[in-house]
């Protein structure tokens, strides 16, 4: 089997494995929740009152979407222009 | 006889979803300001020296070997990809790998604890994901523990004759693994209640332990997929980093 073939079925295995959830759990939001924790720390030490508040925060769904698209971005571009640099030296070796 | 079994798998299937679903666990780092001062403090302290030990360890590889940067940045570049996709699991949550498992493979676990830190800063400052007084601890947590058992078990596996994909497979799955249960311990010390320390941490690891396990083999995946890419270009790259770090340990 070539590689090519090997990571597209390990990609594909990734693909399945994020949808199964998605179609199996009904009436779920998938929130990202770190709320929860909050929830869990209040309700072991219910007195609890967080020291320190976030410097910035994003104001609201749109943007933190962004952010995160950039964050994605940014990393992809790094990934993609070091593979196409390895690929293209290796070509003119 | 067909109409029977059609209620009792639907049956079945209403319980395990009931079973699994409601339960959110939370996003991997610990929130802003959610660790008392003291405890905040004490992953500092922790975290810092290993930082230091990151910085010295990558100046070294790269004034040895500029060729190297690359790679190193690649690392990093996987990691902010990996650490930005929150993918859904069985519980009705989401969570998202942390994509430090190749850096610890490939430059060892102090190295790798510079690439967590820029992640976690990104996230912290842009993102209010995670936060500033809490940094020591995620750190900690993604940035050490994890690269840690990764590096360690691939040393192993490979070691003992396990083909290479299986090893950086399990390498990165175990390494995220790791950092949610450290992630639990951490909240679990800070936060004993009543309960006590042992059963909080049992507390907080229930919240996310079957969230996590298809995030884990997720990130294991992913994770052969990017080394598979790096044998096929860039094998000698890879050969003299394993020399390098060889003639080092």
């Amino acid at each position: 089997m070539t590689m090519t073939k090997k990571n597209l079925i390990l990609i594909l295995m990734v693909i399945i494995i994020t949808i199964i959830p998605l179609i199996v759990v009904k009436n779920s939001e998938f929130g990202g929740a770190d709320g929860a924790a909050e929830e869990m720390i209040t309700e072991i030490q219910p007195n609890y009152e967080p020291w320190f508040n976030s410097i910035w925060e994003p104001p609201g769904g749109e943007t933190e979407s962004l952010l995160f698209a950039l964050q994605a971005a940014i990393g992809t571009g790094i990934i993609a222009y070091y593979f196409g640099y390895q690929k293209g030296k290796k070509q003119t070796r | 006889m067909k109409k029977k079994l059609y209620v009792l798998l639907s049956a079945l299937f209403s319980f395990l979803i009931v079973l699994l679903a409601p339960r959110e666990a939370y996003a991997m780092h610990i929130m802003e300001g959610f660790l008392p001062p003291m405890w905040a403090a004490i992953w500092f302290v922790v975290s810092i020296p290993v930082l230091l030990h990151g910085v010295k360890s990558i100046k070294k590889l790269t004034d040895e070997n500029p060729n190297i940067k690359m790679l190193l940045a690649l690392c990093g570049a996987f990691a902010f990809v990996l650490s930005a996709m929150k993918l859904p699991s069985v519980t009705g949550s989401s969570s998202h790998p942390t994509g430090v498992g190749l850096g610890a493979i490939l430059f060892g676990p102090s190295a790798t604890s510079i690439l967590g830190l820029i992640v976690l800063l990104f996230q912290a400052i842009l993102l209010a994901h995670g936060g500033i007084s809490t940094l020591g601890a995620n750190v900690f947590s993604m940035g050490i523990a994890g690269p840690i058992v990764s590096y360690l078990a691939f040393r192993t596996l490979n070691k003992s004759g396990a083909s290479k994909g299986v090893s950086v497979f399990i390498a990165a799955a175990l390494g995220n693994l790791i950092t949610y249960i450290v992630t639990s311990i951490q909240l679990g010390l800070a936060f004993p209640g009543e309960v006590g320390i042992m059963a909080s941490i049992v507390k907080f690891l229930g919240i996310f332990a079957v969230t996590q396990v298809p995030l884990a083999i997720s990130e294991g995946l992913l994770t052969v997929v990017i080394y598979n890419l790096l044998t096929k270009y860039n094998e000698n790259e890879l050969n003299e980093l394993s020399l390098i770090r060889e003639v080092k340990s």
